[in-house]
């Protein structure tokens, strides 16, 4: 029987939550060691298909500012990370921006755009 | 003499919002100074999110937090100054404040609203032993550095301190290629967030030793490494216990301090605990149509509460400056109590009041299954579970207004029972 | 001009072996990737004329076209000076100046990246009234009237200077006898203005000290100074009235000639006439290179901590405690620029570079300190720094002509009262070297007036608006804690003997050195610094060569790899 720990980042508790496959639940796990419900899904969630929203900088040029902060629009897988840090690091982009503009679409096919997260 | 209603001293998430509230309830001119070339503060640099879960029920990053307000205030036709700075405000409220292209300029203002922020504790408020090299940064300067400069501190890095900045750097660090060797805390428990332990250590393998410290610098030129240690519960460290790293970067997350030199240089009385002014229910400080809020009050978790309190602030101002601040009579005062180790505010004025009043505290260590209990004199006036505290949270307890009325103007106390 | 030699550096062989003496010389230095261009001319010279200086001459003439002709090649006279001073920290910066007052070439060289970074940067920084040492030594003689030239001094070159007064505390009858011995010595020192007071008198001038006093010595004379700005403001002074300040030099060897000596340094050498070793906790290596051992260096490093400027006020005069046998005790002191530090500890240490601090050592200055007054947090602690004292195993300055190496002059040994004494041992040690010289001409030219410096917190508010008309980089404040403008650094930027690294900007005009200890400043010190020298921002340190601060930009891909290490155990 597979097991993890999860640690929950709902709330500041931070439960350390046990997760363990269970075939006869509804879900496919059962998890020990929540104080409440929310925990539950947080719990399967990272243990079957954990996500991150990334944030970054991109290369700016013209600008006083170096480095334009952005970020994906939507939570990326978190095995996912790094190898989108090397593709956000071969972007470079020109004033002006506005907050919002897509910088990459569709990062690493993750269906995540990494956006500008401010106005330049 | 130059004149305005309402000058805001800073322009981050604090003063920001202090300066919108203002105009939008009926402040004349409001005019915002701050030292930096842009509006935003510490949020500028803050490119990761997490920010605006309160206020916006979305979660921002910290640029787009700022710009939110910052299009607000120029929407507002707020007036601001950039590249400025402050060098002194009396109790009259005539600022003096310099740049390159005004020189010296006085201002003398109906109402001040402090906003400035705090900055870092560094290597030498906390006397670590060792050489003095290079590469020693306090997190917040390894984040400009690396967020809005795009320069590398390092590439081997040892954080001391688990505050947020530091666990958060240590992510941004990793990401962008960088080592993060281990992060060392002398206290038995995390200084920031869970959520950042987990997405910003955890997520990348980074280890978090708690009850360890550094006890020793290596290196001439640039840093080559420390030794951490671990330490007693007097965080003492112990002998034997003892581990050298090699590391060519150390950051410090070690605690914010208030800052707070313009607000004694007016002579506003401080808490010895916050390190920031003492403020009433408006925040207003010990001198009247002198108010304060976000950071340079006392330091606070998350951006969102600093955005609450300094609309309050700017809410009081405009009131003030229009002449319905009111007098500040027998004030109630707040005491912290067991396990609490500051309230804000400070004093309660219960006319003031409106429907309730928030009380805003830090415990001073870790809580399990215990209750916040707010007492005046010996009356209960409210009670709260609590299944978990700790102190890199704060706690915010609600007292209405009728429950004060109550109260009998004994000083409110709040004690973890 | 002959020719005189070839330097390859990767053939081994040493440049002065070539050498002809009384000659003037030009020293090609061939880099390793041009003696391939030249391998012809390389092993002419490295393998068949080696020891032929003659033949060097000639090989050179032969190929000195084309060598000169190489991008990249470097052509050097070796340049004769009348004095070297091997040192610029406080004694060699106040000897190059006095010497500047004639007719005189010197050379002022110093090992580090800058001048004031040795034991010069990390002292107690007071100015001693004169009755510590004993009667008869080196340091009795020069502590007192040196003390009295540092009022005129520091007004010359603008420099920080607070005659603050001094007490020794004395907490029983037993040290009150101490009390009065000090007393008595510095009668016979020459010192003036000297009180034995009471316990309300001691009160009087600072309210802050410990109940347990039962009286002490008072000192009008002592004062307090910033060293490093004083050895700077020397150097820079020294410079404007002629002298040639070499930086990044440390001396390796030096060459008895025939009536001069020659100094080699890493890429370089000089020759001079007259050597004064200033070389602080390498003066008797520096001695030994020309010289048999008469002294040896017993490096004793002390510790101190500084406070915030919201206690400035703690003390006002410089509070000592009774002297044991390891030093003038721990002291509780005010600083010209308003903070307050308490140290230092005394320990002997065998490595010379080891400045660091300790738990012990910070933990003893606290208990010591405590005992001349209570009130002192620790949350007030600004930063911790270690000095390393250059103690002389004779146990007093070493100062004068060398026994064996005729035209070479010791100044070894200098701890303290050496920065005191530093005034008057300079007029001291140039009286030597003018008789040695036969009395050179005077400098006419000699201008003692360093340009002052603007410090833009003190001035009146029509001044700073006017000034900042002029140049409105001084209408931009860098560091918050201590006021300083853009205009105050880019002016320490460019002076003569200018800041070139972070710490040289701290050291100079202080953004740093106040209670965020560069946080906020750090960047934008560096930025300045970059666009002043012209060089990228990556390249700015803190103090040495190696002590960079950024490495390298971000997104860079070559950076991401994976490894994996836990440390080692070790001891505390």
């Amino acid at each position: 029987m597979e097991k993890s720990i999860v640690i929950c980042t709902i709330c500041p508790i931070g439960c350390s939550m046990e997760v363990i496959e269970d075939r006869s639940s509804d879900s496919g796990y059962l998890v020990k060691g929540n104080s409440c419900n929310r925990g539950i899904d947080y719990a399967i969630a990272e243990v079957t298909n954990p996500t991150r929203i990334l944030t970054s900088t991109v290369r700016l040029n013209n600008a006083g500012l170096r480095r334009l902060p952005v970020r994906t629009d939507k939570p990326v897988p978190k095995n996912l990370m790094l190898a989108c840090m090397k593709v956000i690091n071969s972007v470079e982009v020109d004033t002006p921006i506005e907050i919002g503009t897509v910088i990459i679409e569709n990062i690493l096919s993750t269906g995540a755009n990494v956006i500008a997260s401010r106005t330049v | 003499m130059y004149e305005c209603d309402i000058a805001v001293i800073g322009g981050g998430p604090a003063g920001l919002a202090a300066a919108i509230e203002a105009k939008k309830h009926g402040a004349g001119k409001v005019l915002l100074i701050d030292r930096d070339i842009e509006l935003g503060g510490i949020l500028q640099q803050c490119v990761h999110n997490g920010f605006g879960l309160h206020i916006f029920r979305e979660e921002l990053t910290g640029t787009e937090y700022a710009e939110r307000f910052i299009k607000e205030l120029k929407d507002l036709g707020i007036e601001y100054k950039l590249d400025t700075m402050v060098l002194s405000i009396t109790q009259e409220k005539v600022i003096s404040m310099v740049n390159k292209t005004e020189g010296i300029v006085n201002i003398r203002a109906r109402a001040v609203i402090l906003a400035m922020g705090c900055r870092e504790r560094t290597r030498g408020a906390l006397n670590i032993p060792g050489t003095r090299p290079s590469g020693i940064f306090t997190a917040g300067t390894a984040q400009r550095f690396i967020n809005k400069e795009g320069y590398m501190v390092g590439r081997n890095v040892v954080i001391l301190g688990s505050g947020d900045i530091g666990m958060i750097m240590a992510r941004r660090l990793t990401l962008e290629g960088a080592r993060v060797r281990v992060v060392a805390e002398a206290l038995p428990y995390p200084g920031g967030l869970v959520r950042n332990v987990v997405q910003c250590l955890n997520d990348f393998d980074i280890p978090l030793l708690l009850n360890h410290t550094i006890v020793d610098i290596k290196g001439k030129d640039r840093i080559e490494g420390v030794i951490i240690a671990e330490v007693d519960e007097n965080r003492k460290p112990i002998d034997g216990r003892a581990r050298y790293y090699e590391c060519d970067t150390l950051l410090l997350s070690v605690g914010l301090i208030p800052e707070n030199e313009l607000s004694k240089g007016i002579g506003v009385k401080l808490d010895p605990v916050t390190g920031g002014p003492v403020v009433n229910e408006s925040m207003e400080t010990t001198v009247k149509g002198i108010f304060a809020c976000g950071n340079v009050v006392h330091v606070h978790d998350i951006v969102d509460y600093v955005t609450e309190e300094s609309r309050k602030a700017g809410r009081s101002a405009a009131l003030f400056v229009n002449e319905k601040g009111g007098e500040w009579g027998t004030p109630i005062s707040t005491r912290p109590g067991n396990g609490i180790r500051y309230i804000v505010p400070h004093l309660i004025r219960e006319d003031k009041v409106g429907h309730s009043v928030d009380l805003f505290m830090r415990v001073d260590k870790i809580f399990t299954d215990k209750k916040l209990v707010v007492k005046s004199g010996d009356t209960v006036i409210r009670v709260i579970k609590k299944a978990y505290m700790r102190p890199g949270e704060m706690e915010r307890i609600s007292i209405a207004a009728d429950s004060l009325k109550a109260a009998d103007n004994l000083p409110l106390t709040v004690d973890v029972e | 001009m002959a020719y005189g030699v070839i330097g390859v550096d990767w053939c081994g062989f040493i440049l002065s072996e070539f050498l002809v003496p009384e000659t003037s010389y030009c020293c090609i230095m061939i880099q390793q990737d041009i003696c391939f261009q030249y391998k012809t001319l390389e092993r002419g010279v490295a393998v068949t004329t080696a020891i032929d200086s003659n033949a060097v001459v000639e090989q050179i003439d032969k190929y000195h076209t084309a060598i000169r002709c190489y991008k990249g090649t470097n052509m050097r006279r070796i340049e004769m000076y009348d004095i070297a001073v091997i040192g610029a920290g406080i004694s060699g910066c106040s000897i190059a100046r006095e010497l500047s007052k004639y007719n005189v070439r010197i050379l002022l060289i110093e090992k580090n990246s800058d001048v004031a970074d040795g034991t010069t940067k990390a002292n107690s920084a007071i100015v001693h009234a004169g009755y510590d040492a004993k009667p008869g030594t080196l340091k009795a003689r020069f502590n007192a009237p040196g003390a009295m030239m540092y009022e005129k001094l520091c007004s010359e070159l603008d420099v920080p200077y607070k005659k603050t007064g001094s007490l020794v505390l004395a907490f029983s009858p037993e040290e009150m006898k101490t009390i009065h011995k000090l007393f008595e010595q510095g009668i016979s020192n020459g010192v003036p203005d000297m009180e034995i007071i009471g316990k309300d008198e001691v009160h009087e001038i600072d309210a802050n000290l410990s109940d347990e006093v039962v009286g002490a010595l008072y000192a009008r004379n002592a004062g307090i100074v910033s060293p490093w700005e004083l050895a700077i403001a020397l150097a820079e002074n020294a410079v404007e009235n002629g002298v040639e300040l070499l930086l990044d030099s440390e001396v390796t060897g030096i060459e008895k000639m025939n009536g001069f000596y020659r100094l080699h340094m890493k890429d370089k050498s000089a020759e001079a006439r007259f050597v004064i070793n200033c070389a602080g906790l390498y003066s008797d290596k520096i001695n030994e290179m020309v010289a048999a051992p008469s002294f040896k260096i017993l490096p004793r490093r002390g510790q101190y901590n500084v406070f915030d400027k919201s206690l400035g006020d703690f003390v006002k005069t410089v509070v000592f405690q009774c002297p044991s046998d390891v030093g003038k005790g721990v002291l509780i002191s005010p600083t010209v620029h308003g903070n307050i530090f308490i140290g230092p500890d005394a320990e002997d240490i065998e490595d010379r570079e080891s400045v660091q601090t300790t738990m012990e050592g910070i933990s003893f200055i606290w208990e010591a300190s405590a005992r001349s007054a209570k009130g002192l947090k620790p949350n007030a602690v600004i930063t911790a720094f270690a000095g390393i004292r250059a103690r002389s195993s004779t146990d007093d300055f070493v100062i004068g002509k060398s026994k064996d190496a005729k035209g070479f002059i010791n100044v070894a040994g200098i701890e303290s009262p050496g920065l005191s004494a530093a005034p008057a041992i300079a007029v001291y040690v140039a009286d030597i070297v003018k008789e040695l010289m036969g009395q050179p001409e005077v400098n006419a030219g000699f201008n003692p007036v360093r340009r002052k410096v603007i410090r833009f917190a003190e001035l009146s508010e029509e001044d700073k608006n006017e000034l900042i008309k002029q140049n409105p980089r001084y209408g931009r404040i860098i560091c918050r804690c201590e006021g300083v403008t853009e205009g105050e650094i880019v002016d320490a930027i460019h002076r003569k003997v200018g800041a070139r690294s972070l710490d040289g900007v701290k050291k100079r005009v202080r953004p740093g050195s106040g209670r965020c200890q560069g946080g906020f400043c750090g960047p934008r010190v560096m930025e300045i610094l970059a666009r002043e020298l012209g060089i990228d921002i990556k390249d700015v340190v803190k103090n040495s060569p190696k002590s960079y601060i950024l490495a390298g930009e971000t997104k860079d891909n070559s950076l991401y790899e994976d490894v994996h290490d836990v440390g080692r155990d070790c001891n505390v």
